[in-house]
């Protein structure tokens, strides 16, 4: 089924929405014409309507870890091109095109900082690079990432943004689903806690496996998750999806997410969770 | 031949067809020689097909209407098998069929996804489409088995997991997920056999193993060649081309790393020959059963994990 990766102009659209060029830049939910300066202060996300714009890996690891406690690990860790794919364009290009729009190693940015002096490992995807799909790179960041945690013994927080699977990787990219559930499940016999945070949108094979499965699942306000995009299931049972649908608020009620917390609140929150543990 | 014919069977039939017409005329005249000539044509232009199969014309026999499916396997290779109905949390999910049977003597559990025969069974089946309730239905058996310390065969034959409205309220990625957990620290022995369609995570979600077989001309992936070129190509018009690229045929995931054994089928596919089939899968379930039923719990679930840790390419 096509629900993996939207198409290309769907996504170019929304970078739009979440790198505002100049000085100002209109809320896409309300229209308000917002000051940029006013919008970082406000964390990217709306002062009248409190939508939360797209952000990436630079602007979480800012709003919830400590000053300048924040490593970056495993950047060298890079697409190969095993299946030698090409469709419009050959993978390879791709990503170089990729890599120079985005300056970004791959779809996820991983690390080890602390938060209120406590040790988190972290993983944060990056919508923008290929629409968040998760191909090895992904995988194995995220692997290293629960081993980072068990070896270091301090918990895990993953932020999700993802359009799927990368389809260029094939098979290799649907392994992924088992590897870092798998990874996860040494994390689980550890005892030690995985806080998964899902973000707009979060859809696919990283819903799918290990966005879903976090001790405590957490979504941003307004966010799209689901399994399936909502184009596809449109398409399949040719109906209008009703308002709301697979958004946070949405898959809180019906009981798979555990809480939904509002940007501004993210860092003192999960200090605070962090603390029980 | 069989009653669907596929695009590039064509030719065949047509010898076929010749052949046939010649028999019923050699009552007449003598025509023995030219029947035995046309008869090695035929039997060279199915080798010259057969054997250079393309990506798509494998897809396609992976869903040819004839082909084996899970009921039948279960039929075949199975004995005292009872089916267990349900997910006991919302309802039984027809997608996915599943229960208790002896495989060669040996208790066992198995799970397969469910398609149907023709058209008033595949609605019924939704067209071996799961939603979150047959992967539920599959967790409560997976759990079921390492209770009781049996080994799990799962069957996998699906376009996907359901793409719905109701597959979202009850959580289809939440579903998919916790299979994927709990199949990789299943303390039994899991035999994966990928019979026809593997498309995605509906196929996944019930086919993380020790030991993952896979039937010749059956196909799995991250997509279907349809949907990869309806998002990468922007047309539903390039599904040869993205078959091609997405090399998703037993040979591609051999060398992939990604399956481990290709079970044989008989030239022109499976369904010309259930029987041949039935005893190929059969020795190759038994085969690799054997090879894991003495191995440690521990050991077993660690390989296991390391098998799926290692699947993956990058540069570093
Ligand atoms: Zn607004």
């Amino acid at each position: 089924m096509s629900w993996f990766v939207r198409s290309k102009s769907n996504i170019e659209k929304k970078e739009l929405k979440e790198m505002p060029d100049g000085l100002w830049t209109k809320c896409s939910s309300c229209g308000e014409i917002i000051y940029k300066k006013q919008l970082e202060d406000n964390l990217f996300c709306c002062p009248k309507c409190n939508f939360h714009f797209r952000i990436g890996a630079s602007e979480y690891i800012n709003i919830i870890f400590d000053d300048n406690s924040f490593f970056e690990t495993n950047t060298e860790v890079k697409s190969a091109d095993p299946l030698n794919f090409t469709d419009s364009k050959p993978y390879t290009t791709r990503l170089e095109d990729t890599y120079s729009k985005t300056n970004l190693n791959d779809a996820i940015t991983t690390g080890i900082g602390t938060i209120n002096g406590k040790k988190i490992s972290f993983g944060c995807m990056n919508f923008n690079f290929i629409g968040g799909s998760m191909g090895a790179v992904v995988g194995e960041k995220i692997f290293r990432a629960i081993k980072t945690a068990i070896n270091e013994k301090c918990p895990l927080i993953i932020i999700s943004s993802s359009g799927g699977a990368r389809m260029q990787e094939a098979a290799f990219s649907l392994m992924q689903m088992a590897k870092t559930s798998a990874a996860l499940s040494e994390l689980a016999e550890a005892k030690l806690p995985f806080i998964s945070i899902l973000t707009d949108p979060t859809t696919g094979g990283v819903t799918a496996s290990f966005a879903m499965l976090g001790d405590l699942n957490i979504g941003e306000p307004g966010a799209l998750i689901g399994f399936a995009g909502p184009r596809v299931i449109e398409q399949t049972i040719k109906k209008k999806l009703p308002n709301g649908f697979q958004k946070s608020e949405f898959l809180l009620e019906k009981g798979f997410l555990d809480m939904i917390i509002h940007r501004k609140d993210l860092r003192t929150k999960l200090s605070s969770i962090i603390n029980w543990f | 031949m069989s009653k669907v014919v596929l695009d590039f069977e064509q030719p065949i039939l047509a010898l076929e067809a010749k052949i046939k017409e010649m028999k019923e005329l050699s009552a007449s005249i003598d025509l023995s020689k030219e029947i035995v000539d046309l008869e090695k044509k035929v039997e060279s232009l199915r080798e010259n097909i057969y054997r250079n199969l393309t990506r798509w014309q494998r897809v396609q026999l992976a869903r040819h209407p004839e082909r084996p499916i899970t009921s039948d396997y279960l039929a075949n290779l199975f004995t005292d098998f009872e089916e267990i109905h349900g997910d006991r949390k919302f309802k039984d999910d027809p997608a996915i069929i599943g229960g208790i049977a002896k495989f060669m003597d040996k208790s066992v559990v198995v799970i397969g996804h469910q398609k149907g025969r023709d058209t008033k069974s595949n609605l019924y089946r939704n067209f071996g489409m799961p939603n979150p309730d047959g992967y539920r239905k599959a967790h409560r058996l997976f759990e079921f088995a390492e209770k009781f310390n049996k080994p799990v065969i799962t069957f996998l034959d699906t376009p996907g997991a359901f793409p719905g409205i109701e597959a979202e309220e009850r959580g289809q990625a939440e579903a998919i997920a916790s299979n994927l957990l709990l199949m990789s620290s299943l303390k039994v022995p899991i035999v994966v056999v990928i019979i026809g369609e593997g498309a995605s995570g509906g196929a996944i979600g019930i086919g993380v193993g020790d030991k993952i077989l896979m039937l010749e001309n059956a196909w799995y992936s991250v997509i279907s060649p349809e949907s990869c070129s309806s998002i990468l190509w922007r047309s539903w018009d390039f599904k040869e081309q993205a078959a091609e690229a997405l090399k998703l045929s037993s040979f591609d995931l051999k060398e992939q790393g990604i399956i481990d054994e290709i079970i044989s089928e008989p030239i022109g596919g499976a369904h010309r020959n259930h029987t041949l089939v039935f005893d190929n899968v059969k020795n190759a379930i038994n085969n690799t059963l054997n090879s894991l039923l003495n191995v440690s719990p521990e050991k077993l679930v660690a390989d296991r994990r390391q098998k799926f840790y290692k699947m993956g390419v990058w540069n570093e």
